[in-house]
Formats: structure tokens, sequence, C-alpha cells
């Protein structure tokens, strides 16, 4: 089970291959990999920075994570999530969960996903054409969460 | 009496995050509380709603605010102690 918070991008088929690697028991891999978007709420974005609070943000993605293995029979997991400025269509976060059978690794990848939304610490600022605004949180993300 | 003394002055880092960073004109502070209660999250910031403006308006009741002790989420009922670290940030948007 690891954790990474980073500027830099990550490669998605050579952090499955090393978390799938020397462990023979794994018969599902599920994954997540979060983009930016070039449109949010009708306005264009020319870029994204992501804040976070160091100090905080791996104890609270290791604390997620945590609760994933309780929760769910998994083998393995990973989460890289990234700070920094992006531009559309790159990639912000990937969510990789190993098990025996699919149905744990989805619903481990999807559980990991919607606490991350609500319980770690990052927020999203956009660069508009006209200017910067922060993201607002959605209530959907804490209906999605509440329903585990 | 020194006992005393130290036992009666409490003190906590304050760390403003995202957009209250911005819209409160600072990244953090140190605060020394009063001690005639247990303090909690909700008594830190009722003191800092006192100072109006734009404290006042950001921590509102019925602002989206949420708060993290130590590195860890908590909810306004909690328990502050001498040296704790207390984040105050919007909702967050990750992901």
């Amino acid at each position: 089970m690891s954790v990474r918070v980073q500027a830099g991008d990550f490669d998605v088929g050579e952090e499955i291959s090393r978390l799938r690697a020397h462990d023979r028991s794994v018969g599902a891999i599920a994954s997540f990999i979060g983009t930016v978007r070039d449109v949010n709420d009708a306005a264009s974005i020319i870029e994204m920075t992501l804040e976070h609070y160091p100090g905080m943000t791996e104890s609270a993605l290791e604390a997620i994570v945590d609760d994933a293995r309780q929760r769910f029979d998994i083998a393995d997991a990973l989460v890289i999530h990234r700070v920094g400025t992006l531009l559309p269509g790159d990639q912000i976060v990937l969510v990789v969960v190993s098990s025996a059978h699919r149905g744990m690794a989805f619903d481990a990848c999807a559980f990991i996903m919607d606490m991350l939304k609500t319980r770690a610490p990052f927020w999203k600022k956009e660069r508009l054409p006209d200017g910067e605004r922060w993201v607002e949180a959605r209530a959907s993300d804490d209906e999605a969460a509440a329903r585990w | 009496m020194r006992d005393t003394d130290v036992s009666t002055t409490l003190s906590v880092r304050v760390v403003y995050l995202a957009r209250l960073r911005e819209a409160l004109g600072t990244s953090g502070e140190t605060l020394t509380l009063a001690p005639d209660a247990p303090p909690t999250i909700e008594s830190l910031v009722a003191a800092l709603v006192r100072r109006g403006g734009h404290w006042a308006h950001e921590l509102a009741a019925g602002r989206a605010v949420r708060f993290a002790v130590n590195h860890r989420l908590v909810n306004r009922a909690h328990a502050i102690a001498d040296g704790d670290e207390v984040a105050i940030f919007p909702p967050v948007t990750g992901g």
C-alpha cells in the first residue's frame, strides 16, 4: 500500500506493472485516472493549480487506503495525486487496486476516490480567460462518500 | 506558581489554506487562547469572528468551513490542547 503526492506526471502502465509484480494471488486490477477538463461550469480552463496541506495530505491518503483495506479484501493499493500547475488533458490522480476478484477491486477503487474527494486536503484553482476562481466543492461528492 | 501560569496559557498554531488564506490575507498565526473555558474549535472560531470584517464574513455560521487538528479532520466540538496545529480551510476539491 502506498501513497504519493508529487508535482511530476506518472506512467500508469509502469505503476500497474509494479503493483502487480510478485503477487500471483491477484486476479483483478481496477484503476481510476482523473484528468483536467478543458471546460468546467461553462467556462474554458486555461490551467489549473492544485494546492494541498503538506504534512496532512499523505497521512489523510494513508488513512483512506487503510480504511479501504479493512473494508475490502484487497491485495494492494496505490494512490498518486499531483500538485502544482496542470493543463487541460493532464493527469491529476491515479488510484490502482489489486485483488483476487474484480468486485472488491472495483469497490475499493470507487471507495478510495469518493473518500479522497471529501477528506484529502487538496484544493483546485482554475485560471480562466478572464481571471481566476477557486473550484467549489460539489454536494454530489458528499453524497457519493455517504453511500459507503 | 509556575505550574499554574503554564496551565492557564494555551498557545496554538492556526493555519489558513486555499481560498480562506486569500480571503483572510494570511497563511497563519500563533494564537493565545483565553483559559476560562476548555477551548474547542467552536470557541476558537468565535474568537476569530469577533475580529469583524473578513473574519466575521468568512467564518460566519452557515459558511462551509472545515477543520483539522494536528493533521486530522475534526468537527467544531473538538477540544484544542496547548501546542496544537489547527487548520481552517474550505471544503476540499481534489481528485
